[in-house]
């Protein structure tokens, strides 16, 4: 149905490299350390998530691999080059909270965005259109206007948007954070195929625990002020197409949950009660 | 993958037939309340008016301070003058009034060129921003009335070659000088409305200022456009109107303004002839607008987040 993008070249750089991360921003009230000595590496192909509660820095520390911010002291490094070269390489695609889309523009219009900056010609950029729409499953509304769709519908005409340059590495700021959480675990399923179908690597910045484990190879758990990486948990779930809509009712996907809890709550043990209920 | 039906029908867009008509409607209606008042207060109120005080805070209802709305109307299918080659009322305004509108367009686009520029610079450099937006709005304290004869005398001295600064040259830079403003003002927080995840969007595709204000910029300030354009024109409209009359300049409706109000006293109904015109004038002026607005229309979609 798609293209299988191969990572090129990525098979031995590793897609996102953070080195001794510092970050302060001088604010009327005096410095605020936003992170802390942030070591982390993503390999190509790989879906890491961010998660903490507010004001660990899991966005900025996303903004800093997207060359949106600088770090105060440390190295960023995108398939081994600067964050901001990488920037200009589009070497990255990138989706907020909020779609972002313009609301002039037609779907297939907002979805060509990036293509139509970058002087794709017009034949290519509609055959490409055409292919992302499909693969979000919005071809039937390529002339709509974003006003004109559902809150879902607009992330995935920006997830669509961000895949355009078919990047090996996708940045995501909570895209499914305003959504409703029957449309929230539907993205998050087409989620998790799209990234099997493009083999791009992510980082993924999420408040909800049960989406970290269910999207991530690895969980990257932070605790704030200041922003500092508390733990770093693997994921072992079977992520195969076929197994993922029974994924969030395994065994081994509350456990995951209760690992991801457990070090949020910093060691200290989870209350009990029916788990996995309680899980935003 | 799962199809989704669930997107909200395409809403609609105010300018169904119906709704336009009752539009109309209610603007006739208007037009229509106004005259009843007016011919209510002609026959209920005191003849010498209202006064409180010293001032009279309501005219008088004699003919010649109030003539009926109909000898208004009726006097414009009457010849101008008693020559027998005189052309009707409706007609000499409505050609002083084409050549007042044709002034206004000047000056109105002079002021969208100097009022877009403007907003450009100061949207550019926020340094700008501070040192010109306050000059900006005091230049709107200066009288017309003083400004015009200015504009005019300066206006007389230039020439340049073949050409020669004219009259109605002097009426175009004053409706110009009343125009940019709103347009300034306006087109600059249109050129600031963009969100920052959509500044933040297009530093991620490495784009340049200019880039990022032809495809994001510029469309995104055309909500807020329209209507600093649509207050441009009805404001070139005013300053040409009054431009012509203290420039002097003949031929348009500023002139007959004035010239049939001194003829008030021997023909009420006359002077009315040239102010209907100016109305009609600023909402044409204004209307063309709507056009622009129409053609424009798919900039003027709001995003709505889910």
């Amino acid at each position: 149905m798609t293209t299988q993008t191969q990572p090129q070249a990525a098979d031995t750089t590793d897609a996102v490299t953070v080195r001794g991360v510092d970050k302060t921003f001088e604010t009327r009230s005096g410095q605020v350390h936003a992170l802390q000595s942030i070591d982390l590496t993503v390999s190509a192909g790989e879906f890491v998530s961010l998660i903490g509660p507010s004001g660990c820095g899991k966005s900025t520390l996303m903004r800093l691999i997207a060359d949106l911010d600088q770090p105060t002291a440390g190295s960023v490094s995108v398939f081994g080059k600067t964050a901001k070269q990488a920037r200009l390489d589009q070497d990255y695609g990138i989706a907020f909270q909020q779609a972002g889309l313009l609301p002039w523009r037609t779907v297939s219009a907002n979805v060509g965005l990036p293509l139509e900056l970058h002087g794709t010609s017009s034949r290519e950029r509609t055959s490409r259109i055409t292919e992302l729409l499909d693969m979000v499953g919005l071809s039937d509304f390529s002339d709509r206007y974003p006003d004109q769709l559902s809150g879902g519908m607009q992330q995935r005409v920006a997830i669509a948007r961000s895949l355009a340059e078919k990047p090996d590495l996708l940045l995501m700021d909570e895209p499914f954070g305003a959504l409703d959480e029957m449309t929230r675990e539907r993205m998050q399923t087409e989620l998790v195929r799209i990234c099997a179908e493009t083999g791009a690597a992510v980082v993924f910045v999420t408040h909800s625990i049960p989406e970290a484990v269910y999207l991530s190879d690895r969980v990257v758990v932070m605790s704030p002020r200041p922003g500092r990486i508390q733990e770093i948990i693997p994921m072992a779930l079977d992520r195969a197409p076929a197994a993922a809509d029974g994924l969030r009712e395994e065994r081994a996907f509350f456990d995951m949950v209760t690992a991801v809890r457990e070090a949020l709550h910093t060691g200290s043990p989870v209350p009990s009660g029916p788990r996995g209920v309680e899980n935003r | 993958m799962t199809a989704e039906n669930l997107a909200p029908a395409i809403r609609r867009r105010p300018g169904a037939p119906a709704r336009e008509l009752a539009r109309w409607g209610y603007g006739l209606l208007g037009i229509l309340i106004l005259a009843v008042v007016w011919e209510l207060y002609k026959f209920l109120g005191p003849a010498d008016g209202v006064v409180i005080g010293d001032a009279r805070v309501l005219p008088r209802t004699s003919d010649l301070a109030m003539p009926h709305t109909w000898d208004m109307v009726a006097r414009l299918f009457e010849p101008v003058t008693r020559s027998d080659t005189a052309n009707p009322l409706w007609l000499e305004v409505a050609l002083a009034a084409v050549v007042t509108l044709g002034i206004a367009a000047v000056g109105w686009l002079v002021g969208v060129v100097v009022g877009f520029a403007l907003a450009l610079v100061m949207q550019r450099w926020r340094l700008a921003e501070w040192g010109l937006l306050p000059w900006i709005i005091l230049s709107q304290t200066v009288p017309l009335i003083a400004f015009a004869p200015v504009v005019r005398s300066w206006g007389s001295r230039i020439e340049i070659g073949a050409f020669e600064w004219q009259d109605w040259m002097s009426v175009a830079v004053i409706a110009s000088y009343l125009a940019f403003f709103p347009i300034a003002v306006g087109a600059l927080k249109g050129l600031q409305s963009p969100d920052i995840i959509h500044t933040e969007l297009m530093h991620t595709y490495g784009v340049g200022w200019f880039t990022t204000l032809r495809k994001l910029r510029i469309p995104a300030s055309v909500p807020y456009l329209l209507p600093a354009l649509r207050l441009g024109a009805a404001n070139a409209v005013v300053g040409a109107v009054v431009a012509e009359v203290s420039t002097g300049m003949q031929g348009g409706i500023g002139r007959i303004l004035i010239q049939y109000a001194g003829q008030a006293s021997g023909d009420p109904a006359k002077a009315w002839g040239p102010i209907f015109g100016s109305i009609v004038l600023g909402l044409a002026a204004a209307g063309s607008v709507a056009i622009l607005g129409a053609i424009l229309k798919n900039y003027r979609r709001v995003e709505i987040t889910a």
